[in-house]
This record gives C-alpha cells, structure tokens and sequence, in this order.
C-alpha cells in the first residue's frame, strides 16, 4: 500500500525515472564511490589556490627531492617544490581539460545528432556519412600533427580533443532522436506548431538524456587520458603550467632516485580515472542504457 | 560476401584521401618554412634546397606532385635527415614496431580471452569480480604511468629485466610488450565477457547442454565462436591504439621504431618526415579497420545484411 501510494505520487511529480535511476544508483556502491571521489577531486581542485599547502611558484633549492613528510606530506621535487601542492594545480588543469573538452564534444555532438535525425533523408545521410568519414581517421595521430603545426596550447588542445570526442555522441543522439519523433507528443507538439529548434530544445533532448549523460560520463576519462598522453610526450600542458600527464613524466625521468615523484601524481590520475569510469557503468545500470560506448 | 568487401573498400578510398590531402595542407600551413631556423643559409644554397624540396613551387603543384609521388610510393626525402629518405627511415623502423605490436596483441588476447571468458562463466561470483576488477584497474592504468612503475619493479628494484632497449639483452623485449599489451588484454577481456555472457544465454547453448556435451566442450565449441566477434571487431581499433601506444612505450623503452621516430620528428619539425608517416600510419590503421571489419562479417552474417538492404 505504502509503495504503491509513494510510485502513485512519484508518477504525479514526472520524476519517477530518475528518483528510480537513483534509488539504484544508490545501491551500486562503487558507483557511490567513484562519484564521491570525483565530487572531493573537484572541490579541492577549485579550492586549490586557497588550501594548497604551498604557493605554485615556492622552491626550496636547499631542501631538493626529499621523500614524504610531516612538512611535505607527498615530498618534494628535485627543486624543492611541495609534490602535493603540484599534484592539486596539476589536477586543476587536467580535469579542466577533460570537462571543457568534453562539453565541447557534447555541444557539437548532441546538436549534429539531434539535426541529422531530427531532419532525416538526405541531409542525414550526408551528415552521417560525414561521421563515418570522420571516424575511421586516426586521431591521435592526427592530435599529434595538431599540436606541432600550431604549437602547443592549451586552448587548442580543449578543442581539437573535443572535435574528435563528438562523433560517438553524435551517432547515440541521432539513433535517440529517430525513435522519439515518431513518439505521439513530438506529433503532439508539431501539430500545434512549436518550430523544429523547440522541439529538439525542449522535448528531444530532455528525453534523451539519459544516453547522453551516461556517454558524458565516461568521455571525461578518456579525454583525460588523451591530454596526459600528449602531455607525457611532451606535447601537451607546457611548463610553467602543470597537468598529471607532465608531472609523471617528470617522474618517470626521475624515478630510479625519487620513486614518490612518479606514484603520487600516478595515483591522483588513475584514482580519478577508476572513479569516473565507475560512476559511468553505475549510471548506465541506473539509466538502464545499453550498448553507449563504442 | 564479395558486395560486403567491395563497398568497404570503396568507403576506405575516400578515408585515405582525405588524410593525405589533411594532413599535407595541415603540415603546408604550419608557420615557418623548415629552412628558416637555420642559423645562416646563403640565399643561393637556400634557393637550391627550397628547389630541391619543391618549396619553390605554388602550392597546388606541390600537392599534385606529391600525389604523383606518393602513387609511385614515394615519400619524399627528409628534411632533417638529408640524405635519407622518409622512406628508409619508416622501413627501418617498421620492423621493430610490427613485432612490438605483435608481442602485445597476443599478450592482450591470451590474457584478455582467458580472463573474460573465465569471468562469464560464473556471473557475479569472484571469478568473475576479480579479473573484471583487474580489467578495469588496466583500462585506467595508462601506458605512461603503467610502463615506468613496471620498470621501477621489475628492472630497478628486484633487478629481473633489462629496462631498456630492444634485441641487445634477453628478455628485454618482455617490459615493453607488457606495458603496451595490458591496457588491451583489459578491453579484450571485458569484450569477451559480455559476449560470451550473451551467447550463453541463446537457445543453441541450451540445445548443445541438453544434448549432454559437457560444458567445456559447449564453451569451446559453440560458444567461442559467437561470443568472440565483439572482440574481432575490437581488433582494427585496438591496432590504431596499439600505434599510438607505440609512441609512449617505444619512447619509455628507447626502442628504434615507428612510433619513436614519429615523436622525434615532431619535436624536430621534420615536415615530409611528419607528413609521410602520418599518411603511411593512417593507411594502415585504415587498412587493418578493414580487415577487421570483414573478419567480422565473414563470422557472423547478420552484419553482411545492412549493406544488402533492398533486397539486393
């Protein structure tokens, strides 16, 4: 009774789907987890200029490499600077390049989906065709040509990571959209003459979100993965600036002496990495979404 | 089957064409001429290399030429190598990568295979939670970080491998193969556990169990077969991602091969060098989608069916 009172009202509300997709979020708790870590990684990386131990810029040449201790929880580098202090600048830049390039990926991506399945026949032909085209070139050679051509900056490694990010989002918003326009409340809304851009905007779009949130989800950590490969080779965030991707391969040059230098900013990467991939499968579960990635 | 192949050929052309006519306009555009940094050039000696080199040329014409060059397989000669050309250069180091590769590709599909289909067979137990665990903890240990923390242990700390090189020392190919096969034994794993899993459940299995054959049998027999072809397909990606990881792993082991020289010429500004090992790696990668695309075809021929719709 008690139940079934309480999905009555739920249905009243229109959140059902996603108070459920909640509710079995909530019992995924690794899912839980990956979102809490993600939720502590990106307020510290807003707060950082504020509770960093140290200031960016602070060297200490007496001190050098020193391993983990109550002053330097994390050590030092070979300049003496604070490692934990670089890992949260580092993480600033590297989760703002997985979320700015990810949105980009989502804006062009979910309107190029939603155009060519909204209008169909030729144009969508053409559209996807495009993204077929697209899709079947190597980007990371490609991202590598990118970042020699027109030097390397950061502005230019959002964008071209987002510009090869959007295809996959484009296909799972256009395969969304086909179904819904032949649901009766896009004819419904059609019929009493809301222009094809409101449509999409207000009834196609809020109705596929749950594909789209879910592929968002698990773009991020790929397109972290993408700048800190870049970086690694040296391509990617230049010094003075810092990403997790630059502060392992610092460590990697280093390792055999000062071992701490490539596990901890190791550790923040692949943490975060582990916590958005696990948020990503736990929400495809709740969402029910099948077959988004790939 | 023949139709499938032919149109998959005919979509790869256009692919192909594309990165060629990218990629050169890209490399064409980058500021600076490459003879430009050198500290003093005489002008006639730069004319004379601008000539050699065809810079002199209107832009169109160099592409045409290029074209032509690259119908006869001709890559140009390098920039900063003089003497050699592009060519030499990727058949010296294409050797080293291919075997690299190789060494990873069957590192990832033993594991890869082993572990997800172990894991499929018994849902949502340990046996399954543990590989997939591990699965995942691979997806997310990039090459970068993977290959250095492998060296650290493996070669630095208990002193069992050589840590650099390729073919000097035994054994010294193991580390690299490893780093670089890891991430995809991971997917491959994943892969294999989700189609076996939905290949278990079809009615034939179910014929093959009632009929009595015992079930290592019904796995190796039956079920292999379909539950595999998500990993096929997975197959022409992962080569493109086993190029690219090439680059990381053969920078991190000093490895004379493809990827390392592409790395280097991208720090050097190499531009025919750069402009030439892309459209050679991309041909490639283009290539082996195909491949595995129609691997994927001939096993299972529901995929055949889009590109016959009509009833052609």
């Amino acid at each position: 009774m008690n139940t079934a009172t309480q999905i009555f009202d739920d249905a009243e509300k229109g959140s059902s789907l996603w108070h459920d997709a909640w509710l079995r979020l909530r019992k995924n708790k690794l899912a839980l987890f990956g979102g809490s870590v993600l939720l502590f990684m990106v307020i510290v990386a807003l707060l950082t200029p504020w509770i960093a131990p140290y200031s960016y810029e602070a060297q200490n040449l007496d001190l050098g490499a020193s391993p983990p201790s109550a002053a330097h929880w994390l050590g030092t580098d070979i300049f003496g600077r604070d490692v934990l202090t670089q890992i949260m600048y580092g993480g600033r830049i590297s989760l703002a390049v997985g979320f700015i390039a990810t949105a980009v990926a989502l804006v062009i991506g979910v309107t190029w989906g939603a155009v060519a399945g909204y209008v169909g026949g030729r144009v969508d032909a053409v559209m996807m065709r495009l993204v077929d085209i697209l899709y079947a070139l190597p980007f990371m050679i490609f991202i590598v040509l990118l970042m020699v051509v027109f030097g390397r900056n950061i502005l230019l490694l959002f964008l071209a990571i987002g510009a090869v990010e959007w295809l996959t989002m484009a296909r799972i918003m256009r395969s969304q959209v086909q179904s819904l326009r032949q649901q009766e409340f896009v004819e419904a809304a059609v019929s009493v003459g809301l222009s094809p851009a409101a449509i999409i905007r207000k009834h196609v779009v809020p109705n596929a979100l749950g594909p789209i949130i879910v592929y968002t989800t698990l773009t991020i950590p790929s397109v972290m993965l993408l700048e800190a490969f870049l970086s690694f080779l040296g391509l990617g965030i230049q010094p003075p600036a810092t990403s997790w991707g630059l502060l392992i391969s610092y460590g990697a040059e280093t390792m055999e002496e000062y071992p701490w230098l490539l596990i901890f900013p190791g550790c923040a990467l692949t943490l975060t990495l582990f916590s958005l991939n696990f948020l990503g499968d736990g929400l495809r579960d709740a969402l029910d979404v099948r077959g988004s990635k790939d | 089957m023949l139709r499938f192949m032919f149109i998959r050929i005919l979509q790869a052309l256009p692919v192909i064409f594309v990165v060629i006519t990218a990629t050169f306009f890209l490399v064409r555009s980058a500021p600076g001429g490459p003879f430009d940094q050198e500290k003093v050039v005489i002008p006639e000696v730069k004319q004379a290399l601008e000539a050699q080199y065809r810079l002199d040329l209107p832009l169109h014409e160099q592409y045409f030429a290029y074209l032509g060059d690259l119908a006869q397989g001709d890559l140009g000669p390098s920039f900063k190598y003089p003497g050699r050309s592009v060519n030499e250069i990727l058949f010296a180091g294409l050797p080293v990568t291919a075997e690299l590769g190789l060494y990873a590709l069957i590192i990832a599909l033993c594991i890869g295979v082993t572990a997800g289909v172990f894991a499929s067979l018994k849902p949502n137990t340990a046996q399954d939670y543990v590989p997939m665990s591990l699965a995942m903890i691979g997806i997310c240990m990039p090459s970068f970080l993977l290959g250095p923390l492998l060296v650290l242990v493996f070669g630095i700390w208990l002193d069992w491998l050589p840590i650099t090189g390729w073919g000097d020392i035994p054994g010294d190919k193991i580390l690299p193969a490893v780093t670089l096969g890891s991430a995809y034994a991971a997917y491959i794993a994943r892969l294999s556990r989700a189609g076996m899993l939905e290949i278990l459940s079809q009615d034939y299995i179910r014929t093959a169990r009632a009929k009595g054959l015992p079930e290592w049998r019904v796995v190796t027999q039956h079920a292999l077969r379909g539950g595999l072809i998500p990993v096929i397909a997975f197959l022409g990606p992962a080569f493109a991602g086993l190029l690219a990881g090439s680059f990381v792993v053969e920078t991190i082991f000093q490895i004379p091969g493809l990827g390392r020289f592409y790395v280097q010429a991208a720090f050097n500004r190499d531009y025919t060098m750069i402009l030439g090992t892309t459209v050679f790696l991309s041909s490639l990668i283009v290539f082996f989608n195909l491949v595995s695309d129609i691997i994927a075809a001939w096993l299972n021929p529901r995929l055949r069916q889009q590109f016959q719709g009509g009833g052609s």
